[in-house]
């Protein structure tokens, strides 16, 4: 009994995890990188909120999503319209034919802010727009599948179809969205300029404290008698139901949330980057996005951290040489997740590293008690 | 007959059909408190389907399913459960990557939506009632084992069990006892005695022996209709149930 209350709490390992990878990301990086660099990491952490969304829906709950980009780009250009509209004031915009609107709107013959984007002008309306539209969006698209037993593949290709007309619109729009080339040139946030040096800086830690926030929300979630339910939905879904669950209204929810976190990384990537495009949410990078969180370990959530972390920085390091190598090695890196070890970078530390880390502490211990 | 009191569940005129073909014929049958029924009949004869039916798997064609005067055709599986049916799967259907502790947590009555799944504390009284219930089923000393560590029978209780700490009024088995050893089938015999004392319980079950110990009544099914209804030798002895069933 007091086995399982303890197995229950067991945030030992937990904390030394997350007090590793706080000093990580918080001190050793910022120390070794430079400001370039470090800004990348940026970037690549934005990708762990997603894959810290993906190991529960799709680690915990079966659910796999092929098209998580949606939510990252909800995130993504919400905060890039903001930033847009902030950055094509009357005053920088003088030399449009329609001052006051965003460049690609001029160069597309509009004359006239279109009413979608009128709300982002108040920053508070785009937070809540940050958090709420993917939960949203995320609801319907769930309420339609799983109210109706949609799952499994069926779902992946859906989210996957999603994912493709969502760009399909973004680039067609191109008046309204930007089109292919995205959102581009933002400058300032609320007069304050992100393209320096020390908001660089300074956006890399808000992003790694919202990531640990959202791990800490992600532990809470797995550790809570919904986490066991979604494991419990993946081994026998029908169980559940006739154990009184209405299981949708969880597959919704988990859903919403995986929709939630990508949406935040989303968000900080328009911030570190400076831009938002349809090349973020399309097919390839929904699909990448699933990758981090297999190579991680899609159950563990430092191991989605880390594997969008180590995927990312791969990918850098080969398109830095050999550009048109990169999707080959992601396909056969993926098949060699699924063949040769399957829990990903979590499952080989807990079978290989975290033995042989707890008997040399058994070792240390036995040392000191001898003496 | 219906308007009795003493029936918790009364089927009437069920009927279910598969493009065509009626799986469920028109059956109606009426069960007490507190009564032990058993279902038997020969493969194929639908028995498993007047299960699906009452516990809202399958939806029926026509006819209507009221417990304790509420109809249950139109509601969804977990409101059915809500309203006190609990059905045990033919193959043991349990959570096979928790432990023993957690597929019992998860069957207990609180914290069913997502919000009380978020904020459900595994207080003292969880904890007593899981043990309480592992008891019963002979599970005590695994509580902390991971389910599918267990063997066939010992998994069979544990659905049974997980049955149980939901409370339901009527509770459904479908073979219970099928793959289990002689020692094993007799304990569970044991169990359905003690655990049938406040609820109605309706099975399914091949093993005649099995059906002997336990049933106070028995309903045999043949091509979706039912055949003959009553105690044991009664049903034993009719000789349409002889022809179609027993005499093969």
């Amino acid at each position: 009994m007091l086995q399982t209350k303890l197995k229950d709490l067991a945030p030992k390992n937990d904390l030394i995890n997350l007090a590793i990878l706080a000093a990580l990301l918080l001190i050793v990086l910022p120390l070794l990188f430079d400001i370039f660099r470090l800004n990348l990491i940026g970037k690549y952490l934005t990708f762990a909120f997603v894959a810290v969304g993906l190991m529960l829906s799709w680690g915990l709950g079966g659910i796999l999503s092929l098209g998580q980009g949606i939510f990252f780009g909800i995130g993504g250009y919400a905060m890039a319209m903001f930033l847009k509209l902030e950055a094509s004031s009357p005053e920088n915009t003088s030399i449009q034919s329609t001052p006051g609107i965003p460049d690609f709107m001029d160069w597309n013959q509009l004359t006239e802010l279109p009413w979608f984007w009128e709300p982002f002008h108040s920053f508070g309306f785009t937070v809540f727009a940050i958090f709420v539209l993917p939960a949203l969006f995320a609801y319907i698209i769930g309420a339609a599948m799983f109210k109706r037993r949609v799952g499994g593949v069926y779902f992946a290709i859906i989210t996957q179809a999603i994912a493709a007309i969502l760009t399909i619109l973004i680039i067609g729009q191109q008046g309204f969205t930007g089109g292919v080339n995205g959102i581009t040139d933002l400058r300032t946030l609320l007069g304050w300029d992100i393209r320096t040096d020390s908001a660089k800086y300074i956006l890399y830690f808000v992003n790694v404290f919202l990531l640990i926030g959202v791990m800490i929300a992600a532990q809470y979630i797995r550790k809570s008698k919904l986490g066991r339910l979604l494991v419990a939905m993946r081994d026998s879904e029908d169980r559940v139901r006739f154990s009184g669950y209405d299981v949708s209204n969880f597959k919704i929810f988990i859903f919403c949330i995986a929709g939630v976190f990508s949406s935040i990384g989303g968000a900080m990537f328009t911030l570190q980057v400076g831009f938002m495009s349809p090349s973020l949410i399309g097919i390839v990078p929904s699909i990448e996005m699933v990758i981090f969180a297999a190579v991680g370990g899609n159950l563990s959530i430092f191991g989605a951290v880390y594997g969008a972390l180590i995927v990312n920085w791969a990918k850098t390091i080969l398109s830095e040489s050999y550009p048109e190598l990169w999707l080959f090695a992601m396909g056969a890196l993926f098949i060699a997740v699924v063949l040769a070890f399957p829990k990903g970078l979590a499952g080989l530390y807990s079978v290989h590293i975290q033995p042989w880390i707890d008997k040399k502490i058994v070792e240390i211990q036995n040392k000191k008690a001898k003496k | 007959m219906s308007q009795q009191k003493d029936f918790v569940l009364s089927i009437e005129g069920l009927t279910v059909s598969f493009d065509g073909f009626k799986a469920v014929n028109d059956v109606s049958l009426y069960i007490e408190e507190e009564e032990i029924r058993v279902i038997i009949g020969p493969n194929g004869a639908g028995k498993t389907t007047v299960l699906d039916l009452i516990c809202g798997k399958t939806q029926s064609t026509s006819g209507s399913i009221k417990f304790k005067g509420k109809e249950l055709t139109k509601l969804k599986e977990h409101e059915i459960v809500h309203a006190g049916v609990g059905r045990k799967f033919q193959n043991p259907s349990i959570y096979e990557d928790l432990t023993v502790f957690e597929n019992l947590e998860l069957s207990y009555p609180k914290g069913k939506n997502v919000w009380g799944a978020l904020t459900f504390s595994r207080d003292q009284k969880v904890i007593d009632k899981v043990n309480e219930i592992a008891s019963m089923i002979f599970l005590d000393e695994m509580l902390d084992n991971p389910a599918n560590l267990l063997s066939h029978g010992q998994k069979q209780w544990l659905e049974i069990g997980m049955l149980l700490i939901q409370d339901p009024e009527l509770l459904m088995l479908d073979e219970p006892v099928a793959g289990m050893s002689v020692s094993e089938r007799k304990k569970t015999a044991e169990l359905l005695q003690k655990i049938t004392k406040d609820r109605s319980v309706l099975v399914i079950e091949h093993d005649m022996h099995f059906v002997e110990e336990i049933a106070d009544r028995v309903t045999v099914l043949h091509q979706g209709k039912v055949l003959s209804e009553g105690s044991m030798e009664k049903v034993q002895s009719d000789p349409k149930v002889i022809e179609v069933y027993l005499g093969h």
